[in-house]
């Protein structure tokens, strides 16, 4: 799991695969959808457009997880805080363009703010008219808040289980405080009834295959962008936090700034993510707040393996594919199934997925972090 | 239909007729009953008589010395009293009725029971008719009741009663009462001599209803001395009204306190005392919660003492189900804190699937025992429920019994052995692996313990323990880690300001501006209220 021993041919040869399959997915997928005739066998229906787009939205929220978790040790709990955050800040730009089509006709408000009784547009949303202003905000929201998250808590060192609690703590407020009327987001509801997207109309089907490509651009753009992290010396540095924390402090490094980077980059790749997912799915609401809905991305990195970064990518398509299957299928069971899965992936697949395919080579060392926190957790007792 | 003029006058002919008739019907009911002023016809008029005519007949009742009185007036209060349609005989009860009022020889109900029936104004004009005839009653106690009753109501009448009630009177609390309910009569007197003194004895009460009385009266008091004293009393008893709702405050506050002590007092063992992250933890409430469902369900006759055995069921059931996780999990877990808590979060949904699988997704009613339910009126200005005033006895009760046990029992030592140096515990012999199971089975028990109390307080759903598990957390690493006393104080603390900050800013700002706070405090101690020192404090 650690950078320095893992092979580097093997992780490149992975990385490569992973990005030839997305990017093959982004060729395929759309021609499927436009060109192919809508009664041969081949054609791709524009729900299953909108539904890998999703997977592949979700596949980048993974992604920035494992960015946190897998390298520098930090488990948040409140990861989908920040996606939501970004569909949110894309959700009032989506809102702001519906115009006078609303079900109110009015030309500023949005619908519930009119129901509401709102004389006029609170402050926060000025400025939303303007893709590239809520595009800024998409990124610099999530990082402002894991900033200034991160800024107290690595700084006055809450580190482990108290820092994913304290996460989930944080996402659990967000989402009270989403939920309320007066918030002004849209209460209970949220942001819905989105018409179009930079002039295109979000029902076009042209539309729904550029969200798509789109966003599998910005999940390899994502993986680039962590790749080039990890690699680098601050990504050796985060490993090092990872494995041991205080040593590396003692060592003269300033650990704090470390985790802030990473913490805030992360946050802004869920922002995106969550921007890309709004408008595919067509409305968000306080839910995706809920501290379950950020659990559950950690289940998909722990299912895919930690610390791969492909790994989380996996694991993000792998179970959000068997949750729409099995909530079509069979709902009752995918709970016991998705509880199933954490014990399971914790118990029997410490390094996911992808560490079982990696099995068979000799020369790949079991994940450090097992043995060597273990025996510290054991040496501390 | 055509519509003349002479056709609408003798429609209002015949309706004048109807009337005439009907007034004369019923005067002759009225003017029998005078002329024939028994009790007993007085009462058997009563069954006939329309609802103006039973407001005279009940005040002409009320002077009547016979025994009977206070029972007719309690029944016809209460809806119970029925006419016999055949005899007129009046009834109490309608499955087994008892002679009251005999009219003729019929002691049996001869035709069909008919209730007599009132309305609210005639019931707020019986209330104290009814307690004026208690208050010569054997019974202090009923006096009292009587007494309390009249405060605010006495009818003008009943003054010169009152007077020699009070001229009589032993017990120095009733007599108290009596002046006063005298007092808000006189506050209305013409002397204003008079109208002083009743609000110089108004003003020792701590009541509500008669702080409103004083405003009311001091709104068209024209007096300028009462006036004073008029101020001067509302004034005090304002300050007062405030203080008891302060007090009333800090007892809400103690008792959501006392929840969220009960909620987080199982995981300070397994999370505090052990360090297992257990995200199952309010899965064991609701699993406590439902065991009282259960039992409820297999003593529908005995819901009184359902509680009682619903304690230790829980206990076992969700202590069980603890041993269980931990046996099949968790053991395989330590040391690795962050796959702890993934995989007991699996199993949490798990459990939740479970129970919305067994007892379906909507929520369980779970009933309260009458000695749950109810109030203690302390005074008029400060009522304590009866089940939240249980629920902190029982949550300190819970604590000290937990403490004593790990402190005073040979479990407890081992228990507190292994958490503190596994290696060395394990070498002197003790079995560390069988207390960890008992241990986590332990603080599961325990949640099991606040479900039974949960289920008295909120809905019974497969969400129940989801709803609990950030705060208790919250109120262990707060309180601080391994220390049940911190635990204690942080949870008292929190449930407190919880209900202090709730009418400032409303209950869903006030819960996020504790999240806030408690994540702010832990910026600044991360160790929590009370640290523990020493060298097994870095992990």
């Amino acid at each position: 799991m650690a950078i320095s021993s893992q092979p580097r041919l093997l992780s490149d040869t992975a990385s490569r695969c992973l990005i030839g399959a997305i990017a093959l997915m982004l060729v395929v997928v759309p021609v499927l959808n436009l060109l192919v005739p809508a009664d041969s066998a081949l054609h791709l229906s524009s729900y299953w457009v909108s539904l890998l787009g999703k997977y592949l939205c979700l596949a980048l929220l993974a992604l920035a997880l494992d960015l946190v978790w897998g390298y520098a040790g930090i488990l948040s709990l409140g990861h989908g805080a920040f996606f939501a955050l970004g569909g949110y800040a894309m959700g009032m730009y989506l809102m702001r363009q519906i115009g006078e089509r609303g079900v109110y006709g009015h030309p500023v408000l949005p619908d519930f703010m009119v129901f509401l009784n709102w004389q006029e547009l609170p402050w926060y949303w000025y400025g939303f008219d303007s893709f590239l202003f809520a595009a800024l905000m998409i990124v610099l929201v999530p990082g402002a808040l894991a900033f200034a998250f991160g800024w107290f808590a690595f700084r006055s060192r809450v580190t482990g289980v108290y820092l994913s609690i304290i996460t989930q703590a944080l996402t659990f407020a967000l989402m009270l405080a989403f939920f309320r009327n007066d918030m002004g987001f849209g209460g209970n509801n949220g942001l819905t009834d989105f018409k179009d997207i930079l002039g295109f109309s979000l029902a076009a089907e042209g539309t729904k295959s550029a969200l798509f490509v789109a966003s599998g651009v910005a999940l390899i753009g994502g993986y680039l962008l962590c790749r080039r992290v990890v690699t680098s010396r601050l990504g050796r540095v985060l490993v090092a936090v990872r494995e041991a924390e205080s040593r590396t402090r003692f060592l003269g490094y300033r650990v704090e700034y470390y985790k802030l980077f990473v913490f805030v980059l992360s946050a802004m790749l869920a922002g995106i993510a969550g921007a890309l997912y709004v408008p595919q799915v067509g409305i968000i609401n306080p839910g995706e707040f809920a501290p379950l809905a950020s659990i559950e991305i950690v289940v998909w990195v722990a299912v895919g393996g930690r610390g791969y970064l492909y790994g989380a990518i996996v694991g993000a398509l792998l179970v959000n594919y068997g949750k729409t299957w099995f909530t079509g299928a069979f709902p009752e069971i995918w709970l016991f199934l998705l509880g199933g899965l954490f014990v399971v992936s914790t118990l029997f697949l410490p390094r996911g997925v992808v560490g079982l395919l990696q099995k068979r080579r000799p020369r790949q060392p079991p994940p450090p972090s097992r043995h060597v926190s273990a025996q510290a957790e054991e040496g501390a007792r | 239909m055509i519509y003349t003029p002479v056709f609408g006058a003798f429609m209002k002919l015949l309706f004048a007729l109807f009337l005439a008739i009907a007034a004369v019907g019923s005067s002759a009911v009225v003017s029998a009953a005078a002329a024939d002023s028994s009790f007993e016809s007085t009462a058997v008029a009563l069954g006939t008589a329309s609802f103006r005519e039973k407001q005279a007949l009940v005040e002409r009742l009320a002077a009547f010395e016979d025994p009977r009185v206070p029972q007719l007036l309690a029944a016809l209060l209460a809806g119970d009293l029925y006419r016999d349609t055949a005899s007129g005989a009046l009834f109490v009860g309608k499955e087994a009725p008892a002679l009251l009022v005999a009219s003729g020889a019929a002691t049996a109900p001869s035709g069909k029971l008919r209730k007599v029936i009132t309305n609210n104004s005639l019931r707020s004009a019986l209330r104290p008719l009814l307690a004026a005839t208690r208050l010569r009653d054997a019974d202090a106690h009923v006096r009292l009741q009587a007494a309390r009753t009249l405060i605010g109501e006495v009818p003008q009448a009943l003054a010169p009663t009152l007077v020699a009630v009070i001229a009589e009177e032993q017990r120095p609390e009733v007599r108290r009462a009596l002046r006063t309910a005298l007092a808000t009569l006189q506050l209305a007197d013409a002397d204003a001599a008079v109208r002083s003194d009743a609000v110089r004895v108004l003003a020792d009460n701590n009541d509500k209803q008669i702080l409103t009385l004083l405003e009311q009266r001091a709104r068209q008091e024209q007096d300028p001395e009462v006036m004073a004293a008029l101020t001067e009393a509302i004034a005090s008893l304002q300050a007062r009204e405030k203080w008891f709702a302060f007090l009333g405050d800090l007892f809400f506050g103690l008792s959501l306190g006392s929840v969220l002590l009960l909620a987080a007092v199982g995981l300070a063992i397994t999370f505090g005392v052990m360090g297992v992250i257990n995200m199952a933890h309010g899965e064991m409430i609701m699993l406590g919660a439902y065991t009282t469902y259960v039992v409820q369900l297999m003593m529908p006759d005995h819901i009184a003492l359902s509680l009682v055995v619903a304690v230790p069921a829980a206990f076992v059931v969700s202590g069980l189900v603890g041993i269980a996780i931990e046996r099949g999990v968790i053991r395989f877990l330590y040391g690795r804190p962050l796959e702890t808590l993934l995989a007991t979060f699996g199993i949490s949904l798990v459990l939740q699937q479970l129970v919305r699988t067994i007892f379906s997704p909507l929520n369980k009613s779970v009933i309260t025992p009458d000695w749950l339910s109810g109030s203690w009126q302390i005074n008029g200005m400060l009522s304590l429920t009866y089940n939240r005033l249980y629920i902190i006895l029982f949550a300190l009760a819970v604590l000290v019994t937990l403490v004593g046990l790990l402190r005073k029992t040979p479990i407890g030592l081992q228990m507190r052995a292994v958490t503190q140096n596994r290696a060395m515990a394990s070498s002197m012999g003790i079995r560390t692996g069988r207390v960890d199971a008992l241990t986590f089975g332990l603080g599961s028990g325990i949640a099991g313990i606040a479900g039974v109390a949960l289920s008295q307080l909120t809905n019974v759903g497969p969400n129940l323990g989801q709803s609990y598990i950030i705060d208790s957390f919250l109120v262990v690493v707060f309180g601080g880690v391994g220390n049940l006393f911190g635990t204690f104080v942080a949870a008292m603390s929190l449930g407190v300001v919880t209900k202090f900050a709730e009418p400032l800013v409303g209950a869903v700002l006030a819960k996020i501006l504790i999240l806030v706070f408690v994540i702010l405090f832990i910026q600044r101690r991360p160790r929590g209220l009370f640290a523990l020192k020493g060298r097994f404090v870095e992990d």
